[in-house]
């Protein structure tokens, strides 16, 4: 199983051959240079390293550009190990592209959802909150904490307002609709985690587990 | 709206043109399929309404049918829509027709856009 790194270009919609509409998420994928090989023998488990995000050169420290001239790399702003590709063999300097899905394949997809900020308890943990008419003042509020003098005690992992969004969510099983190789991008049926401009993995489905 | 997005709007597989404007009279070309044969109905009519834009524009087409109103929205980039002929070219003044379902008959006459 492998994954690949793509920006999140933004959504629109998009026509199946026999007319049917689908709303899709547009990902750029630029191919992602493979910088490190991870192997049984010398880490104890396979996996490779691959780079993304295009940077210049001179916003680079000298180690990292050592790190990927030494593999013979592009300069890069981010590295993230994924899964060794089980059906090809790579090794430092080649690249993980687009190519490696075909449409019709489930996969999934990480990345940052978008930060919501301080939330109450219906928005964040979804509560049902009071009625809004007919006199009632507790239109939003979390309601009854705990029980009584047993147990005494508010559960742990009790749902409390606080800082809502900004966390690691993985949707699984998207559908792609449409591989486009020659501007490295990816449809996926669906919508998918963060804002536009952020960055995600995006794995065949099923992997890493 | 950013490049990327509107080229894969653009590769939406729609027709080259949709050169008509609200007051226009086409002759829309809609393909149906029944069971496993896929037939061509066309729907003639006023343009009273073009919405949405890139991949989701649509339009709606209004004709009189035996009496009673019909209306039909179509989306402009389907691939369902094989063809959109003018038949007449309408000299309106507004975007939104909708007025036109008040009107009946000789009221609801659109006068015929002249060349300059």
């Amino acid at each position: 199983m492998s994954a690949l790194m793509a920006r999140k270009v933004g959504m629109t919609r998009v026509f199946r051959e026999d007319g049917r509409v689908v709303p899709v998420t547009v990902l750029e994928a630029r191919p992602c240079p493979v910088v490190q090989v991870r192997t049984v023998e010398r880490d104890g488990y396979e996996a490779v390293q691959i780079g993304y995000r295009p940077q210049k050169k001179s916003r680079l420290s000298r180690p990292a550009l050592g790190h990927l001239e030494k593999a013979g790399a592009p300069p890069v702003a981010r590295l993230v190990e994924v899964p060794k590709p089980a059906d090809r063999d790579v090794k430092p300097g080649d690249f993980l592209e687009v190519s490696m899905f075909v449409p019709g394949e489930k996969v999934d997809v990480t990345g940052l959802s978008k930060g919501k900020g301080f939330q109450g308890v219906v928005k964040r943990h979804g509560f049902s909150g009071g009625d809004e008419a007919h006199g009632c003042k507790s239109k939003r509020v979390p309601g009854a904490i705990g029980q009584h003098t047993t147990p005494a005690e508010v559960w742990k992992g009790k749902g409390m307002p606080g800082r809502d969004g900004c966390s690691k969510i993985t949707v699984r099983n998207l559908e792609i609709v449409r591989i486009d190789a020659e501007r490295n991008l990816i449809l996926l049926k669906g919508a998918v985690p963060g804002s536009r401009n952020g960055y995600l993995l995006v794995s065949k489905a099923g992997g890493g587990r | 709206m950013d490049e990327i997005l509107k080229a894969v709007e653009a590769v939406a597989p729609g027709r080259e043109t949709a050169d008509f404007r609200p007051g226009d009279t086409v002759r829309v070309h809609y393909q149906v399929v029944e069971g496993d044969k896929v037939r061509i109905q066309v729907f003639e009519g006023v343009v009273i309404s073009r919405r949405g834009g890139g991949a989701s524009e649509t339009f709606t087409v209004r004709k009189i049918s035996n009496g009673v109103g019909v209306e039909r929205i179509f989306p402009v980039s389907s691939p369902r829509v094989s063809a959109v002929d003018v038949v007449r070219r309408g000299k309106v003044r507004r975007a939104k027709l909708f007025f036109l379902r008040e009107k009946k008959g000789r009221a609801a006459r659109i006068r015929e856009k002249t060349a300059y």
